[in-house]
């Protein structure tokens, strides 16, 4: 018979106001196997813990039941007490007497003493049954896979690198850079996008311990944190970036034009391109689908004007595996497809364009060389109609989130619109005006003053082609009245969404996603860079709309995360997951389908089921599926809850309890 | 230039010619500072009575909508208390607003909807004119005469003038130079600028 030990604590009044502590641990005091019964007012401070301590060394302690607070809050720190004089931590159990007890029963003291000295019963029993766990130890392979290339892949590559980390930073266009390369200036303090981007770029081309596979996408992700193995898809760019000096001649010869999507249709690309007007990395590739070589008509322009001999037509899909520690998801957004709306033209009315759009015209390296010019016949616009809100916070029709990015983007590019073209006059559509962070305020006021923008609050109901305008129909509903303005160019901000091909990414990561694509945090306050799946972290737009400066904010939180995680040398890991008994397993596999962690497996030897420990999370769906009990999570086995439960069932016979709850109503 | 829209001229664009400009040369308020938070309306007493609140008043400034304002209750109305532009978070004063608004009503020949209100204003400037300071009785003589309203507040004057509180004799100031020379100057000033 184990010796067993009972510690009550009174939290304050939380517990000892409602419960009588002194008579639940006199009760406990007089069970067989219990040879220690005390209470103390804090048992979590270092004098309680201390009692614990004595108390095992002195009578010889096997097993200790805390009787306290929900063991999310203190289960680790009596655990660690517990260890540190020698018992094996997992047989210190908690039994919950302030949540699930005192403080629902507040108010019938008779109640609640009974129903906490039939918990910490119940929890007696499933201890006698405890075993004697040893921590899970598991390998590290201290190695970063960053997922994305924009600001947010590129920041947490350099803090880890910087580290001493290796990193491989996987881009699917054929340049890093991101959304950030096709912006203008930022706001609040219109610092150029290239002043940001370039020397991190400059930084991340010479870091040893960064290596960059451009034009490359994850195939396959296997294993678990610590140890991931990931299978890399290098698609074929039909160059030999090793060989091609990026001198450009190719992209001017190349006779086939598509609308480029890095100027969001603004210009023509070739079929032979590079993704960004100097891009980090300016070699180019080949569109495939587009190029008349792959076609029927053989072209082979590039081929003969490349003075490398650089293109090669017969480059296959090349793969190529990692193993890594941990997983940066940094895939970034896209803006909704106008196309998806019909009262702004369906994408149809040419001198409708939406925010990145205008971001290429106010580049420099834009489409038009920076000059703002509406696309329908080049014209510079006078009348530019802003429209905020287009397809956020409509929950009924489209995204019911706020982008957060759209009222100071607006605002700024009001702003560059009306010192490129004077003269120019920025109307802006509003719901609310959303200036979320440090000095953001402050830049909205002061352009609305200086740059005489008008603001009207209502959402506009149409926007049509008449003549050579766009018509807008909306209504200021500070002044009731209806608006109508033949604008030159319309600006949308439509909604932020997650990157095209999140989904599937986040199917092969096994992350979470939310109905709307976003991948999940664990906890929003308490682990909001991290995934629920253990060792995938979340940096960037992929996780939820949000600006530049929160980006690299959360960029960085996730490599000092992998820093904090890398810093030991091996994984621990509880080792409450499940376990197999061989003897009855049937290897029928049903545990297999229900796992959501992917930690079942067949042997395929000696068909039966196993466990995956590393990747297994304890949550018991297999051990409901299992039809024939084969299943049991360690130190919860049926007994153990089945004893647990026979406790309370033994209630109505001793009779007192009802007598004590109806004298307590 | 103009823009026509659904009833609403949208901002006349041609720099210093606008009407928000206008309002802002004269009284030097920069109503383009207005986030509409409508803290002026929500603290001025007479709001309740007005056609059209302080906070959209400042919207048709913004829009240009001229002659709606000039031609409001609501610029006749306020009192002048200064509740709104002591509360105003982007310090625009709205009392001063209010005033020059009503001269440039006044100046340009728009229809002053409160008639009355301009009346007690011209007799209350007259009465001070004769005699630096003013006298009760042949003021409200003077604005009951102005205004057509002879009978509104007949009995109260009455009970006022029993108890010895409105003089029947008007006393002038000692320095009634100084009162001359300042009305000199107001007017001059008024000619000069054109009004």
């Amino acid at each position: 018979m184990r010796k067993i030990g009972v510690f009550i604590c009174h939290c304050g009044v939380n517990i000892a106001g409602t419960v009588d502590v002194k008579r639940v641990a006199r009760e406990m005091g007089e069970i067989g196997d219990v040879v220690h019964s005390e209470d103390y007012i804090y048992m979590c401070s270092d004098p309680g813990q201390l009692l614990i301590r004595n108390a095992i060394r002195d009578k010889g302690l096997e097993g200790v039941v805390v009787a306290c607070c929900s063991p999310s809050m203190h289960e680790a720190t009596f655990r660690k007490a517990v260890k540190s004089e020698g018992l094996n931590p997992y047989l210190c159990e908690i039994a919950n007497i302030r949540e699930q007890c005192s403080w629902v029963h507040r108010g019938d003291e008779e109640l609640a003493t009974q129903k906490a000295a039939e918990i910490i019963r119940s929890v007696l029993e499933k201890m006698r049954q405890n075993e004697t766990l040893e921590t899970l130890i598991m390998p590290l392979t201290k190695r970063v896979l960053v997922i994305g290339g924009g600001i947010a892949g590129i920041t947490a590559s350099i803090d880890l690198a910087d580290a001493g980390y290796e990193v491989i930073l996987v881009e699917r266009q054929p340049s890093i850079g991101g959304r950030l390369s096709q912006l203008s200036q930022t706001f609040p303090h219109l610092d150029d996008a290239r002043c940001i981007l370039g020397p991190k770029r400059g930084e991340i081309a010479n870091h040893p311990k960064i290596k960059v596979m451009r034009y490359c996408e994850v195939e396959e992700v296997k294993g678990f944190i610590g140890n991931f193995d990931v299978r890399m898809r290098h698609k074929p760019s039909y160059v030999d970036w090793d060989q091609c000096s990026a001198c450009g001649v190719c992209l001017e010869k190349c006779p086939v034009e598509i609308p480029s999507e890095f100027e969001i249709g603004l210009k023509a690309r070739k079929a032979i391109y590079t993704w960004a007007p100097g891009g980090d990395s300016g070699k180019p590739v080949i569109d495939q689908g587009r190029c008349h070589h792959f076609t029927d008509e053989n072209c082979t322009i590039c081929e003969e004007v490349c003075p490398e001999r650089a293109i090669d037509y017969h480059q296959q899909e090349r793969l190529s595996e990692e193993r890594v520690g941990a997983i940066i998801v940094a895939t970034g957004y896209d803006l909704f497809p106008m196309e998806m709306i019909g009262e702004y033209g369906y994408g149809k009315v040419p001198d409708v364009i939406d925010g990145l759009a205008f971001e290429r015209m106010l580049s420099p390296s834009g489409p038009t060389g920076g000059e703002i010019r509406r696309p329908s016949d080049g014209r510079i616009p006078r009348d530019v109609v802003f429209i905020q809100c287009v397809a956020s916070r409509d929950p009924e029709r489209y995204m019911p989130y706020c982008s957060r990015v759209c009222c100071m983007y607006t605002a700024k590019q009001a702003k560059l619109l009306k010192r490129k073209v004077p003269g120019a006059q920025p109307y802006i559509f509003f719901m609310d005006i959303r200036t979320d962070s440090k000095g953001y305020e402050q830049f909205l006021q002061q352009t609305i003053e200086e740059e005489e923008l008008i603001y009207l609050r209502g959402r506009v109901a149409r926007v049509f082609r008449e003549g050579d305008k766009v018509t807008v129909w909306g209504e200021d509903t500070l002044t009731n009245r209806k608006v109508e303005v033949p604008a030159d160019m319309v600006v949308l901000a439509t909604a932020v969404v997650p990157s095209q091909g999140i989904q599937d990414l986040a199917a092969k990561l096994r992350a979470t996603t939310d109905k709307h694509g976003f991948l999940t945090e664990a906890h929003i306050k308490l682990y909001p860079v991290e995934s629920p799946t253990k060792g995938i972290f979340l940096a960037g737009c992929g996780q939820g709309p949000k600006d530049i400066t929160d980006t690299v904010a959360q960029a960085s939180a996730t490599a000092s995360k992998i820093q904090a995680l890398f810093s030991q040398d091996v994984l621990f890991q509880d080792p409450l997951v499940a376990f197999v008994d061989p003897e009855i397993c049937s290897g029928c596999g049903i545990c297999v389908q229900v796992c959501p962690y992917e930690a079942r497996e067949m042997d395929e030897y000696r068909r039966i089921s196993r466990v995956h420990e590393a990747l297994c999370q304890g949550c018991g769906a297999c051990i409901a599926a299992c039809p024939n009990n084969a299943c049991e999570l360690r130190n919860s086995k049926a007994t153990q809850v089945f004893g647990m439960i026979e406790v309370f069932e033994e209630k109505p016979k001793r009779g007192s309890v009802n007598e004590g709850s109806s004298s307590g109503n | 230039m103009k823009d026509q829209v659904a009833g609403i001229e949208l901002p006349e664009r041609e720099a210093g010619h606008s009407f928000i400009q206008e309002v802002r040369d004269r009284c030097g308020e920069n109503v383009r500072l207005c986030y509409q938070c409508l803290k002026c309306t929500a603290g001025c007493p007479t709001a309740p009575y007005m056609d059209v609140n302080p906070n959209t008043i400042i919207r048709m400034i913004q829009w240009g909508l001229k002659q709606e304002v000039l031609e409001s209750k609501a610029i006749w109305l306020c009192v002048s208390c200064e509740a709104c532009g002591t509360r105003c978070p982007n310090e625009i004063d709205i009392g001063v607003l209010m005033d020059a608004l009503r001269e440039m009503s006044l100046e340009q020949g728009y229809r002053a909807r409160e008639k009355g209100i301009v009346a007690l204003h011209n007799a209350f400037m007259a009465s001070i004119r004769r005699g630096g300071r003013v006298h009760e009785a042949t003021m409200l003589m003077e604005y009951k005469l102005r205004s057509g309203d002879y009978w509104t507040d007949l009995i109260p004057g009455m009970k006022l003038f029993m108890k010895g509180k409105i003089p029947l004799f008007p006393r002038r100031i000692n320095g009634m130079d100084s009162i001359r020379e300042m009305y000199r100057k107001a007017r001059k000033k008024v000619k000069e600028e054109g009004g």
